[in-house]
């Protein structure tokens, strides 16, 4: 009788297994899906990149102003946490030797000495950040928008390790709250736990307007547009300044170029 | 087997009470963790990892207690180990029990945990963590447990149990290099990237480990009828030695290279450790601290008659693994973060319920420990 | 045959079976209103043909489902614009699509989910993150 519970396990064992494995050939069978189409309106690149004009953000006044803060922030529901612990931040102010350490000589901070740079997440052509994440909810798009899925993120912050531009943000508590603008309906917010970061108004392109900080600064200080299109114009920008960019000797690539 | 972990003397019940104290108060922290954020730790923007993931990183060390009792008993035949080869084991099955518990009360989404598994990313090495940490966890217990049995029943152990027992001793090292690659491949995070810090691990695991066994030995002794043996004790102590000089000796050359090259972001992080930066110093008395104990534990063990002596030893072995706690786990990922990417100093230090989570981590480690070695114990007294 | 300790092991039995029946045995009787979700939005009003993106009966037993999928076109691929089987296409967004129509999230996806004994903002946790149209309670 040994032998034969033997088998009768061995049986339902293979049963259990086709059973669990019936939603597979579901998904299979299910090859006429219905179509998903990218937005006609999309502004469509191969290579996002953004030139920062910080002559033309200083023009305004010295201390610069807050527009593109501003714009981005409220758009993008991010919260005024009011803590540098819990900061939560997509685009914001640094002095030159915090923006650029490493690439400072007395004199040259004493020019720019209390001059804000313009600081977001570079879009690196290799991020750091993708390459940590457990779980691809830090991913890099064809067009180079590294991009966040919230759904999936884990929280587990080796992105913020891994990111050596800081532009990581992570919600340590929960971020409605502390909300103090009116809430944009067009866009989520964020829920404590997950990382977030700039997404280079990803949701924006899809419509085809330019991101929010672009659009809201009166000084034209900020320059979007495609690297891999030579007519862009980031590419005449790049072709006629001197540019640097934060960290290049990292080996990230960071598509956030600046003009000092 | 389990069945002899029910059965012990008052003293054995009270410990358990007495750490169950520690596990409840520790979970309870957790709740609180859990429905407020991780706001309620000390952790921030800048020094986004903290008590948690070094207490996980200072715990993958003490796994090696395993490998460094079954890889000279099984390649080198040293019979001595063959007494305590599962006190080695069972020591590693608390220890990964300890990391994997860091990892998940460290997490800002738990409940989304299996998305590792879901979504496997194989570029990410904390998909291969888990990979390794889940391996030597189920090739321990497996190999532990059946060795055990096995000693229990007088019989020779299932041949099958060979293969993994072979597997576990390359595994070993694999969790030691897998969990120093989380750090060392990281831009911008001057302190970690260094092309020694998996022969740091190693090394430090080496010495923590075995210290912490040669000291649960001598408890293990002074409670049971079941003696681990002085030769064992002996060759563990002069493991623990080689081992911890050649972890002192990898922390030199980490100063040698960031203060004779002089790269300002390469000394930045030491500074902070050692002598303080920007006026910002809070783990400057751990760090001398940690260097006191390295001392002394190198001078206790170096010479034969202290080693071999057993108040000394004990002395040594509980120098070895703070010194080792203060530098791994505490120092090492904390200054990573230091100064943060703007060049900026941004201190970190735990929160209360930051450290009630973590005492609830080692007890829930503790009990597991305590459990795992009352069987092992009791059918070790059973067959003598 | 003689069952061995059965004085321990027939009364366990018995309190174990009770202790897992015991949210039917508890809420006997009690049997909450079958939830009647809520249509009549101004904006569903004033559609000629009132249908959501597939048929209704689909719509209430797949559309998280649906849901998940479009999440999964937009954030990760990019493809914003569904087509439905009948062509019509829509913008795939809970936020702007969505509760444009189902204005009404308390009649619409409260009633059912409540019902359903899904504790509002913990499964399904959508409205921590997206943001429910504004009602007039």
């Amino acid at each position: 009788m040994e032998s034969n519970r033997r088998s009768f396990l061995k049986v339902s064992g293979i049963c259990a297994l086709g059973l669990g494995a019936l939603p597979v050939a579901d998904a299979l069978a299910k090859a006429a899906l219905p179509n998903f189409l990218a937005n006609p309106k999309e502004l469509a690149g191969k290579k996002w990149a953004m030139v920062v004009d910080m002559k033309k953000c200083w023009e305004k006044s010295e201390k610069g102003c807050h527009d593109c803060i501003n714009a981005c922030h409220v758009f993008h529901n991010v919260p005024d946490i009011g803590t540098v612990k819990e900061e939560v931040k997509w685009i914001w102010q640094e002095h030159y030797e915090n923006t650029f350490p490493g690439q400072t000589n007395e004199f040259n901070v004493e020019n720019i000495k209390d001059k804000p740079f313009m600081n977001l997440c570079n879009h690196c052509t290799n991020p750091p950040c993708v390459r940590v994440c457990p779980t691809k909810a830090t991913f890099k798009r064809a067009d180079g928008i590294v991009m966040m899925d919230y759904h999936r993120c884990i929280g587990c912050r080796f992105c913020m390790a891994g990111c050596p531009y800081g532009s990581r943000s992570f919600n340590f508590r929960d971020p409605r709250p502390y909300i103090k603008t009116e809430l944009n309906p067009t866009f989520p917010t964020r829920e404590r736990g997950v990382v977030e970061k700039c997404n280079f108004c990803a949701e924006r392109l899809a419509e085809g307007l330019m991101p929010s900080c672009v659009e809201s600064c009166k000084n034209g200080a900020l320059a979007f547009g495609d690297l891999e299109d030579p007519k862009s114009t980031v590419r005449k920008l790049l072709a006629s300044h001197y540019t640097i960019v934060r960290k290049p000797e990292l080996g990230t690539g960071p598509n956030v170029y600046y003009i000092i | 087997m389990l069945e002899r972990a029910l059965t012990g003397s008052q003293r054995y019940y009270r410990w358990l009470m007495f750490l169950l104290v520690f596990v409840g108060m520790g979970f309870a922290a957790y709740l609180y963790q859990l429905s407020n954020g991780l706001t309620v730790t000390g952790m921030s923007r800048d020094v986004s990892w903290g008590f948690y993931i070094a207490q996980f990183t200072f715990f993958v060390g003490v796994a090696a207690s395993a490998v460094m009792v079954v890889l000279p008993y099984y390649l080198h035949n040293v019979k001595v180990f063959g007494r305590i080869t599962i006190l080695g084991e069972f020591l590693a099955v608390a220890s990964v029990t300890i990391c994997l518990l860091f990892i998940i009360v460290d997490l800002g989404k738990p409940m989304r945990l299996m998305n590792v598994l879901l979504y496997p990313t194989p570029n990410s090495i904390l998909f291969w963590d888990m990979i390794v940490l889940n391996g030597y966890l189920f090739l321990n217990i497996v190999i532990g447990w059946n060795v055990l049995e096995a000693e229990r029943k007088g019989v020779h152990y299932p041949s099958w149990v060979k293969p993994l027992i072979y597997t576990s001793i390359p595994w070993a090292v694999s969790i030691h290099t897998v969990t120093a690659f989380l750090y060392a491949g990281l831009p911008g995070r001057h302190y970690w990237l260094t092309a020694i810090m998996a022969a740091r691990f190693l090394a430090s695991a080496f010495a923590s480990g075995p210290s912490l066994l040669i000291l649960l030995a001598f408890i293990v002794k002074k409670y049971s009828k079941f003696d681990p043996g002085k030769e064992a004790i002996d060759k563990l102590s002069q493991i623990v030695t080689y081992a911890m000089l050649i972890s002192i000796f990898f922390v030199g050359l980490e100063f040698f290279t960031a203060f004779y090259s002089n790269i300002p972001s390469h000394k930045h992080a030491l500074q902070y450790l050692f002598v303080g930066l920007e006026g910002h110093g809070k783990l400057v008395p751990f760090m001398w601290a940690f260097v006191i104990l390295a001392i002394a534990a190198v001078a206790l063990l170096l010479n034969p008659k202290t080693r071999n002596d057993e108040k000394t030893l004990k002395i040594a072995c509980v120098c070895v693994f703070f010194s080792m706690w203060l530098e791994k786990g505490l120092g090492l990922v904390v200054a990573g973060f230091i100064p943060n990417p703007f060049d900026q100093v941004r201190e970190y230090a735990p929160s209360i319920p930051e450290l009630t989570i973590a005492f609830g981590v080692w007890a829930t480690g503790m009990l597991v420990l305590t459990i795992l070695y009352k069987v092992a114990v009791s059918v070790k007294e059973e067959v003598a | 045959m003689k069952m061995y300790n059965a004085k321990q092991i027939i009364p366990g039995l018995i309190i174990f079976l009770g202790l897992i029946t015991f949210p039917l045995w508890y809420n006997m009787g009690k049997a909450a209103p079958v939830p009647q979700p809520k249509l009549d939005t101004p904006a569903i009003q004033k559609l000629a043909q009132k249908q959501c993106v597939l048929p209704a009966a689909q719509m209430r037993t797949e559309h998280m489902q649906i849901l998940n999928d479009w999440r999964t076109q937009v954030v990760r691929f990019d493809k914003r614009v569904y087509v439905a089987p009948d062509g019509k296409e829509y913008n795939m967004s809970l936020q702007n699509e969505c509760m444009k129509c189902h204005s009404n999230k308390t009649q619409f996806c409260d009633a059912c989910h409540n019902y359903a004994g899904l504790k509002l903002n913990s499964t399904p946790y959508c409205w921590t993150c997206h943001i429910a149209p504004k009602e007039n309670k």
